[in-house]
């Protein structure tokens, strides 16, 4: 590693939008071979920084220095043929398209004036094997999953001879094992000499790949320094800007042990929808449950066959919530039940963009606030109004879109929802994904809370920190199958990673 | 344009500065209705004998078909993923065939009172059902709704065609024809059944739940039904809503005529009924269903060519001012939109 | 073995294109069998030289959709072009073939330029060219179709063979169709155009050229349909100005019907042809039967028919779809 010399190295670059300075004189240099952690809140500037950097935005003051060159790109490619590529969080790629074009796109070889897709092919094939990969690179990139799309995305930039690397929350996406595959990836480029900028909010996973780190707040490069030298307590610390003691500790976010033996649903051998196969388990009341499995386990599908989300012939198994069983007749029925679900797909499957946090919220209740058919306005608002206030949910007024407020802002909405609903079961799909660290403890507390009214949550998630603070049970999945319960006491990310690892 | 008047009045009365920009912003919203108050002023300069009565029945029974039919279209289109319906045209001809081959059967003939509420209810029954098979087609089968709504686009002409035998019917009911050149206190009687469905739609959509719902649906159907909303029922409906409005429009056009004519009724009125409801601010993905601007739209494109025609210019060129209208309104609702 | 898994692309299972040549097939054979003219050369000649009017058309659809948009202006393009050429007939077919071509071009360059500049969405951008293009042609003619000059070589476009045997609409037609079918299956702008229908943003990033590809994508619809107006207008001998109502839907019905996603990103030009082929030869059966049988069948029919296939394509491929997604979860 040679420290001396700097692949890039970013001096006092500043940007702001309408006047309102999102970058304030960062300065950042990048050796052949590190990988460095980007880290920071939402809103702290790491993705104007991303976006400067490889051409998508134009810098208002400052220089960036890349393998000895001034350099000022006009788009995100061109800064990709020169040598710095951006992976992106979600895979921007076409998934219809096979992955030898995918990696050809915009420079196919041609002969004779027309495409040599045998010399495409053959470029594609060599361009994955460096990544240890060994696909088919003329099937369609949509038959892959996700994890090896983000590992085809990073063959093509690596085949345009990159050499600093920038991946903005690359395993965003992905599974422990896949995680795995593309940590080796990152360690191989590494050798290879690429830099790499790893924005990332997993801050686990950086100590096992990253050299050093550079937080960012508000605009301004706080800090950067050696990974070894930090705890993970302290680059959050530095996030927020808060002192290291007046961070909550793990511990005291735990909830409170769930005395109540009332059993409000029961999920008996469920199977289906091609991922499920036996899952049983039952949910009691004021219990927070948390199911712990990879991507592919199944884990959002029970969520989807318990809500009744997706129509499909093949379920079968019994769940029944208070005794009464439930089929699959779509979300009315299981809503006039009682259950709750916020899908993980909050932009997709939540929120109503154009609509206002007003009809955003009131969206479930809309029967019990209307009367002949027309909806009793004064009503609706005292109510949005009581929420508003209960969860802190930041707005200008009532009447704003709900596409102009944060992710967690957006979530708060979301529950609101439901919570309006009065619901027995509420079922969370990776609530706090795409929230930063700040908001995400204020989710956290909120469903601990509504457990200790009383309301039973099944909180499904990818990460396991999340689900070993907040649960009182933990059911790991595997493959379809429900496994073992963790207990209270049991409960730590070590014990959930153990029983993945058992069977 | 009462309503406007008096606004202006009582902001004046009242001197308040804040309301005379809650007037400014209206206006700015309203492309629309600045649109169509320039035209009146223009008119009103211009064209000779514009404030005769004859010119306001005239515009009135011109704009009623369109205006009917923008209602619906406006529906569909606020119920989103890419909602539209290309066969309106199509159906307002069935509907419009349909009604005198009632009052004209030997049934009707002998039976004249049954016959007229027949050639009314049967026409609509048919049209909505179209919207109802349309609807059912882009929400069960998830077909894209321009290409579901083309299948009656292409067949339903056909089928008015294969009705009528290609001929135009003739008629001479005065019962039925009331419907065409009838009067309610000096009004047109489709302006007045037009500001009927306008003003009760409207409030539909303001206060009910199912307007709720609609937009809902328009906005993001996967969201509204993971929060238990009937999308399909509100698809269903929004669709065969829009059939029931070409039905009324075919109606319109038959007493107006005293004549069907299968072959020619409604000829490009999608894009009229389009037109006029992206012009009254309709947006194209769904989610917003402004009926009074779709009103309000189909009486600028109606107040424009008119314009044009009486101050004479000929009908191929207001097809191209026509374009030129529709491109303009949308550009400008856009730019006021990023201003936001 | 080796150099086949170099040579081989995989289609993507959401192209169904197998559904329009099964019923091609089936309906040729039928026919064939039925009446003793249907293959005869006269009835295929002027079977095709009808139908490359709507072949040409539907090739330009076919890219326009496959961007993701449509080009609803095709109709009133075509009766413009067809009323120009007829103006610069005496001239001779090769100024009228550029003539046609460019009035094509010019309405094609507008189409784009406010889609683009504008952000208008190609629906309304091209309804409001389908509209201006049909007021400059009525306009221009003073509402009367166009006579052409029947001297020098325009008429002979409309009637003459080349060889003796080939029509040269049809000669230009499979032309431009052999020049798309190597546009887009073996030239980066084809792979650009199914990039930028897929999705606009990774075909950024990819470095593509989105707003070059969206203005090419309408030029050559353009363009085809100013083609298809030079035939019209060789082949009734009139440029018509009213004529070409409802093209556009013919065009895009044939280009669904042979499993181009109307979404954009897959597409394919032989099967659209093949879907121009289909629902042309609804009528031209139609036609058959009444010469063949001892009744006759209205016309009429025949738009009822294509309704009805229509609806029958679009349910198989809606049934395909959903299961197609069925199995996705399975696996």
């Amino acid at each position: 590693m040679n420290w001396d010399s700097p692949i890039l190295q970013v001096t006092g670059i500043s940007k702001s939008f309408n006047n309102i300075p999102a970058l304030n004189s960062i300065d950042l240099s990048l050796n052949p071979g590190e990988v460095r952690a980007l880290i920071g809140q939402n809103g702290a500037g790491k993705s104007t920084l991303i976006k400067i950097l490889n051409g998508a935005y134009t810098l208002d003051s400052g220089s960036i220095l890349f393998d000895n060159k001034q350099v000022q790109y006009s788009s995100p490619y061109q800064a990709q043929l020169d040598g710095m590529s951006t992976i992106f969080q979600e895979v921007n790629l076409l998934g219809y398209r096979t992955v030898a074009e995918n990696i050809m796109a915009g420079r196919e070889i041609k002969r004779y004036g027309l495409i040599d897709w045998a010399a495409c092919n053959k470029f594609a094939d060599e361009a994955v094997k460096i990544l240890g990969l060994d696909i088919d690179v003329t099937r369609t990139l949509d038959s892959f999953n996700v994890a090896i799309q983000q590992l085809i995305a990073i063959a093509r930039s690596v085949s345009f001879n990159a050499k600093v690397l920038i991946m903005d929350e690359p395993t965003a996406s992905l599974d422990e094992a896949e995680k795995k595959t593309l940590f080796k990836v990152v360690k191989d480029l590494k050798t290879q000499g690429v830099a790499i900028l790893y924005v990332s909010h997993h801050l686990e996973e950086l100590f096992e790949i990253c050299d050093s780190v550079s937080v960012m707040r508000d605009g301004r490069m706080i800090e950067t320094s050696l990974i070894k030298d930090l705890t993970k307590k302290d680059m959050v610390a530095k996030m927020l800007g808060k002192r290291v003691e007046d961070i909550l500790s793990d511990e005291n976010a735990r909830p409170k042990v769930c005395a109540n033996d009332e059993v409000i649903l029961h999920v008996e051998k469920i199977s289906g929808s091609g991922v499920l196969k036996e899952v049983t388990f039952e949910l009691k009341k004021g219990e927070i449950l948390g199911l712990a499995g990879l991507l592919g386990s199944g884990r959002s599908e029970v969520a989807k066959r318990i809500f009744g989300a997706e129509q499909d012939d093949s379920y079968q198994g019994k769940i029944s919530i208070n005794d009464i069983t439930i089929g699959v007749n779509g979300p009315k029925i299981a809503i006039e039940k009682g259950i709750a679900f916020c899908s993980e797909d909050r932009k997709n499957e939540g929120i109503i963009p154009e609509m206002s946090v007003r009809e955003n919220m009131s969206l479930v209740i809309l029967d019990s606030l209307s009367k002949n058919g027309l909806i009793d306005k004064e009503k609706e608002m005292a109510l949005v109004d009581s929420y508003i206030k209960k969860l802190g949910i930041k707005v200008s007024d009532m009447e704003q879109p709900i596409s102009q407020l944060s992710g967690g802002n957006q979530q708060k909405v979301l529950l609101a929802r439901w919570m309006a609903n009065n619901p027995e079961v509420l079922i969370l799909d990776e609530p706090t994904r795409g929230i930063d660290v700040g908001a995400k403890s204020e989710i956290t507390d909120l469903i601990l809370s509504l457990a200790e009214q009383g309301l039973s949550v099944l909180f499904i998630s990818s990460e396991y920190e999340e689900i070993s603070a907040s649960c009182h049970k933990v059911l790991v999945m595997q493959e379809g199958i429900s496994r073992d319960y963790l207990h209270y006491d049991e409960i730590s990310e070590n014990a959930i990673l153990d029983e993945l690892g058992k069977h | 344009m009462d309503m406007i008047n008096q606004q202006i009045d009582k902001n004046e009365s009242s001197g308040s500065i804040a309301s005379s920009a809650k007037f400014k912003a209206l206006l700015k919203n309203n492309g629309a209705l600045v649109a169509l108050i320039v035209l009146l002023i223009i008119n009103a300069i211009f064209t000779p004998h514009f404030f005769a009565m004859q010119t306001f029945y005239i515009n009135m029974t011109q704009v009623a078909p369109i205006a009917i039919v923008a209602i619906g279209m406006c529906l569909v289109i606020a119920s989103g993923n890419g909602g539209i319906d290309i066969s309106v045209g199509s159906v307002l001809a069935l509907a419009g065939a349909l009604a005198p081959m009632v009052f004209m059967s030997e049934f009707g003939l002998n039976n004249p009172g049954i016959a007229i509420a027949l050639a009314i209810v049967l026409p609509l029954l048919v049209a909505t059902s179209c919207g109802l098979f349309n609807g059912f087609l882009v929400g069960h089968y998830r077909i894209q709704p321009m290409i579901a709504t083309l299948i009656l686009f292409i067949s339903g002409r056909g089928i008015a065609q294969l009705l009528t035998n290609g001929d135009i019917q003739t008629f001479n009911n005065d019962f039925f024809q009331y419907l065409g050149t009838g009067r309610l206190f000096g009004i047109p009687i489709q302006a007045v059944i037009l500001i009927i469905i306008a003003l009760f739609v409207s409030w539909i959509i303001k206060t009910s739940k199912f307007g709720r719902y609609l937009l809902a649906v328009g906005g993001n159907d996967k969201a509204a039904f993971l929060c238990g909303l009937p999308t399909f029922k509100v698809k269903l409906i929004a669709y065969g809503f829009c059939g029931f409005c070409a039905g009324m429009a075919g109606l319109f056009t038959t007493a107006m005529n005293s004549a069907s004519d299968a072959n020619t009724a409604g000829l490009l009125m999608e894009l009229d009924g389009i037109s006029a409801a992206v012009v009254g601010g309709t947006v194209m993905m769904g989610g917003k269903a402004p009926v009074i601007g779709a009103v309000i739209g189909a009486l600028v494109i109606q107040m424009m060519t008119y314009t044009l025609l009486a101050n004479g210019i000929s009908d191929s060129a207001a097809m191209i001012a026509k374009a030129a209208i529709i491109i303009g309104a949308i550009y400008l609702q856009l730019k006021n939109k990023q201003k936001h | 073995m080796k150099l086949n898994k170099w040579m081989k692309k995989s289609q993507h299972p959401l192209l169904r294109t197998e559904a329009v040549w099964v019923a091609l097939t089936l309906i040729i054979v039928f026919a064939s069998l039925r009446y003793d003219d249907f293959l005869s050369p006269y009835n295929i000649e002027s079977f095709f030289s009808y139908n490359s009017m709507f072949i040409l058309i539907s090739i330009g659809m076919c890219f326009v959709i496959m961007t993701g948009g449509i080009d609803l202006s095709v109709g009133g393009v075509v009766a413009l072009s067809s009323v120009m050429v007829a103006y610069v007939s005496p001239y001779g077919i090769v100024t009228a073939l550029i003539v046609g071509a460019l009035t094509g071009l010019i309405c094609g360059l507008i189409n784009a330029v406010v889609i683009i500049r504008l952000r208008i969405a190609p629906f309304i951008a091209t309804l409001a060219m389908m509209l201006a293009s049909r007021g400059v042609a009525l306009l221009v003619s003073g509402k009367q179709s166009v006579p052409i000059s029947w001297e020098g070589s325009f008429p002979e476009y409309g009637m003459g063979l080349m060889f003796d045997l080939i029509p040269w609409p049809v000669v230009v037609c499979l032309v431009i169709a052999i020049m798309a079918w190597v546009l887009l299956e073996k030239m980066p702008f084809g792979r650009a155009v199914l990039a930028v229908g897929e999705d606009e943003e990774a075909a950024k990033l990819m470095g593509l050229k989105v707003n070059k590809t969206i203005t090419l994508v309408y030029v050559i619809s353009g363009v085809l349909a100013g083609l298809a107006g030079v035939t019209l207008a060789a082949s009734f001998g009139a440029g018509q100005p009213a004529e070409g109502v409802g093209w556009e839907l013919i065009a895009i019905s044939a280009v669904v019907v042979g499993g181009t996603l109307l979404t954009g990103g897959l597409g394919s030009i032989t099967a659209s042809i093949a879907g121009v082929v289909l629902m042309g030869l609804i009528f031209n059966i139609l036609n058959f039967e009444n010469g063949y049988g001892s009744f006759t069948i209205s016309t009429y029919w025949q738009s009822v028919i294509r309704g009805l296939f229509l609806l029958l394509v679009l349910i198989i491929q809606a049934e395909v779809l959903k299961r197609l997604r069925n199995k996705k979860t399975a696996q």
